[in-house]
């Protein structure tokens, strides 16, 4: 028997891609805090990109800390889907899909803010010119469906928010849709989500704390109980398998 | 009114097939977030919006409304429009948008 170990994870960070974070938000300083905090594993997850994740994961690792390769898609109905992936190569191809479907038209820095690409170093490398704040023409099914398809969990984020979260935005969670979790945002207790959603109990939830700004990084955060820490370790510890288990 | 005169008064396309078009249509709302519209629909009422994910037939079944426009040149996913048809909920689609759609409804002495 192994022995499992406590994790905590905070698997919904937004990077100064996405034009709503704050620009202080540079891997540098996400993985600094994130240290700070005791947190053993975070998820990038931009919107519609993954741009910043790879010099993220390379400055994590010298902390310790494990960079989950992550993407939060807009969806065609407007709900926000965050992916989770093993590896770069499948978030690579999640990506290509999504810039394949986003809505077309150049980002408007002064309307919606600078979406900055960086180095190791924080130093800006490129300004990416997609509407990352804009959906994609791929419904929620497609989506979760192609997050499969490369074996990444699927998460419905932030599902006590009205806009953008799948229960505002569809009045229900299609009972054919399969998610690997659901994420309780940093709104709402979990004693107040058991109430409202008690009846997608039989899906995993999560707690992330969807950090726009440094001091959000960590304000949610999840305890993983589980071997090591890795992709497999995670979707195990969703799955409830042999002994592993998520506590919020 | 019934949701005939509606679909004549706008030149709506019908594109389910099993449906009532002699529905007493009580009002309308217009809304995309369905949670909105589960919350504040009338039975009865004819709903206008420009979301086409299947949840929308359940959504009006289960308000019991009298049938979706879908403005704006929106089509409903192929799984919608079956969803529709098994329901026996009326989808009609127009090129004109929301507003547009609304004003007329609005003209033809529907109301809230």
């Amino acid at each position: 028997m192994t022995c499992r170990v406590e994790f905590r994870v905070d698997l919904h960070i937004h990077t100064c891609l996405s034009p709503c974070a704050d620009l202080m938000m540079t891997p540098c300083r996400i993985v600094e805090k994130a240290a700070s905090l005791g947190i053993n594993i975070i998820a990038i997850c931009d919107h519609n990109s993954i741009e910043n994740v790879e010099v993220t994961k390379g400055l994590a690792e010298e902390k310790g800390i494990n960079v989950i390769s992550g993407i939060e898609v807009t969806s065609s109905e407007e709900v926000h889907i965050i992916g989770l992936f093993r590896d770069m190569k499948d978030a690579i191809k999640i990506q290509d899909i999504v810039y394949e479907n986003l809505q077309p038209g150049e980002n408007d820095e002064k309307a919606f803010g600078m979406q900055v690409v960086v180095n190791e170093r924080d130093e800006v490398l490129d300004f990416n010119k997609r509407l990352l704040i804009g959906s994609t023409r791929l419904s929620v099914n497609k989506i979760v469906e192609i997050i499969h398809s490369l074996c990444g969990l699927a998460i419905a984020a932030h599902i006590d928010r009205g806009g953008f979260g799948i229960i505002g935005q569809l009045g229900f969670i299609p009972p054919d849709i399969k998610f690997d979790a659901l994420e309780i945002s940093h709104r709402i207790t979990v004693e107040e989500a058991k109430i409202r959603f008690g009846e997608y109990s039989h899906i995993p939830w999560i707690k992330a704390s969807d950090a726009h700004n440094l001091n959000d990084i960590g304000r949610s955060s999840t305890d993983f109980f589980m071997n090591h820490s890795t992709f497999d370790e995670l979707c195990l510890a969703l799955k409830g398998e042999e002994g592993r288990m998520v506590i919020l | 009114m019934k949701l005939q005169k509606i679909i004549e008064g706008l030149a709506l396309e019908v594109k389910t097939k099993t449906h009532d078009l002699t529905k007493e249509v009580t009002g309308g709302y217009a809304s995309d977030l369905l949670s909105d519209v589960i919350a504040n629909t009338k039975e009865g009422n004819v709903w206008v919006t420009i979301q086409t994910h299947i949840n929308i037939v359940a959504v009006a079944a289960l308000k019991e409304l009298s049938g979706i426009i879908l403005a704006n040149g929106k089509v409903p996913d192929e799984d919608t429009l079956k969803k529709a048809d098994d329901e026996g909920m009326p989808i009609m689609i127009t090129t004109l948008p929301a507003f547009e759609v609304v004003g007329r409804l609005y003209t033809l002495g529907l109301r809230c």
